[in-house]
């Protein structure tokens, strides 16, 4: 099935008018959602995901607590009407399991589970909208929701797709571009530039292999800048409105003051 | 359930131990165990053996109507189930995590790869195609069954020959029996193997090839490449565990290139020899 869509053209442009390494647009908003203690819906270009963390708090099920650290619970639910075409996925959907116990490794070294013993931390993953790179938003999402819950975290975990089309590699990529191209997720802890989770599907030579994974390890360091900014602005805002009106009495009197 | 934590001195002698690039089982770090084939009488059946885990693949082919989307390919499907028998700690019909993980990665390797090439499998166009049925029974796990399990449904692939089929003008097929013909091999485009590596908490231990059932157990994550002997990688998977450095999974990828090429000469010369002792053509 060849596509008539050009995924680079020769000026360097790609079928959605971004450069070679250029990422999609990020929107990150972290207010907050229904009864979660911490939520996040971000968005890579057209690819949505919301994802709420609760925790850490007492586990449903005492079969399933560790005696020495907290249990992650992590449910995907993907949405019908998240791809072009409407399409209900059962609830045991073996690739939909996969996909929450990929997230739910990748966070495993991540969270301080150790200062929790016998609780439960839930992190449930909804995707609205699909056009490429889904595990690279849910990371994403999941870590700024764990942050924005107050779990504590040795690092932020920033995931980013790469691809190679003959010889150019790509990065953040979009359904089309995936279908066409052997693609990776990288997700890495920019701290330490140490890689959490790689995963691959697609066939790739070795060589061509070892340039991506550096690129896309690369790119992680540039996703944490935003994701800090996110955070750093969202903690701002709280703590001004958390700030008591009194403790402007005495600057002078053209402050109103509130009973 | 969860299975039963190792107890704390087998823990400990295994950590002392690899800390000094010793495995328990006598094996160096990136050492994997020889394979031991045994082919069935059947053609497509193979019992194959790293060590003490055991998993046989068996292979068999039907003729149905193809998908109307895709009227040109054939079908495989690959049933691979857990079970208490050769598996004890599983005890519930849902499947467990592991399961889907083996599920997946041999979905991903056998499948998605596209070692066997589905428009061979074709005898007419809309009809009729080949449906290849690739079953697997996990006998026994002493670790690492995802590398067995794709090992063995790769050989049994390569081992199986389908009956050889004639189309007379438009609407008319003759399946040969293997009395009359020879059956034919499968058109495999190339032959994935898969390597589990395991990585320990510890900075100073080494990561090892092949884990045993324990190693498995008190391993702080694992990573699963699955290449060909073109060099080519099929699935790369490291789910987690340990954050490594991008320098560490490229020196361990070139391990498992060096594994492939040994392992695809070993898989060619099992084959042949095999292939030498049964009678299949008369010439």
């Amino acid at each position: 099935m060849g596509s008539r869509i050009e995924i680079l053209n020769e000026a360097g442009f790609r079928s959605d008018g971004r450069r070679q390494f250029e990422l999609r647009d990020l929107t990150i908003d972290l207010s907050k959602h229904g009864e979660a203690d911490g939520s996040a819906l971000i968005s890579h270009g057209l690819t949505q995901v919301l994802v709420s963390a609760h925790g850490p708090r007492e586990a449903k099920m005492r079969s399933h607590t560790f005696h020495d650290r907290a249990n992650i619970n992590v449910e995907v639910v993907v949405a019908s009407f998240s791809t072009g075409e409407r399409r209900k996925r059962q609830r045991g959907d073996k690739r939909v399991l996969e996909f929450a116990a990929t997230i739910k490794s990748t966070f495993e070294p991540v969270i301080r589970t150790n200062l929790y013993p016998r609780s439960q931390i839930d992190i449930y993953v909804q995707v609205l909208q699909q056009d490429g790179s889904t595990l690279q938003t849910c990371i994403n999402a999941a870590t700024l929701a764990l942050m924005n819950a107050g779990i504590p975290m040795t690092d932020f975990v920033c995931a980013v797709t790469g691809g190679v089309h003959s010889t150019s590699p790509m990065l953040d990529l979009s359904t089309l571009e995936e279908n066409d191209i052997p693609h990776v997720t990288v997700a890495v802890m920019p701290k330490t530039k140490k890689v959490v989770l790689v995963t691959m599907e697609t066939r790739l030579h070795v060589d061509r292999f070892e340039e991506i994974l550096n690129l896309a390890r690369d790119a992680g360091a540039i996703l944490h800048q935003e994701m800090k900014e996110a955070i750093l602005a969202r903690s701002a805002t709280l703590v001004a409105l958390a700030e008591p009106v009194t403790k402007n009495q005495n600057k002078g009197d053209d402050d109103v003051v509130m009973d | 359930m969860r299975p039963p934590s190792p107890s704390i001195p087998e823990k400990e002698f295994l950590n002392s131990a690899l800390k000094q690039n010793l495995r328990i089982d006598g094996r160096i770090p990136l050492d994997m165990r020889t394979p031991v084939f045994i082919f069935g009488p059947e053609l497509g059946w193979v019992d194959c053996s790293l060590g003490k885990t055991r998993v046989v693949a068996y292979v068999d082919a039907k003729m149905v109507k193809p998908t109307p989307e895709r009227p040109f390919e054939g079908m495989i499907t690959i049933h691979s189930e857990l079970s208490p028998y050769g598996v004890q700690r599983i005890n519930s019909p849902r499947p467990s995590e592991e399961e889907v993980t083996i599920t997946r990665m041999l979905d991903k390797i056998i499948k998605r790869s596209d070692a066997l090439d589905k428009e061979s499998l074709c005898i007419l166009a809309g009809q009729r195609v080949w449906h290849i049925r690739l079953s697997l029974h996990f006998l026994a796990d002493a670790g690492n069954m995802v590398d067995c399990a794709c090992l063995a449904g790769i050989v049994a692939l390569r081992h199986f020959r389908r009956p050889e089929v004639e189309v007379i003008g438009d609407d008319e097929v003759i399946v040969h029996s293997p009395l009359e013909r020879a059956p034919m091999p499968l058109a495999i485009h190339h032959s994935p193997f898969c390597f589990t590596f395991a990585f320990f908490a510890d900075p100073e231990t080494p990561p090892i090839l092949d884990p045993t059932q324990l190693e498995q157990r008190l391993s702080a994550g694992l990573m699963s490449i699955a290449l060909n002997a073109q060099k080519e990688i099929c699935v790369l998977q490291k789910l987690g565990g340990v954050p490594q450095d991008t320098e560490e999974i490229l020196r361990l990828v070139k391990v498992a290139v060096a594994q492939a090429k040994e392992l695809s000469n070993t898989v060619d010369a099992k084959l042949t020899a095999d292939w030498a002792t049964r009678k299949v053509e008369v010439r």
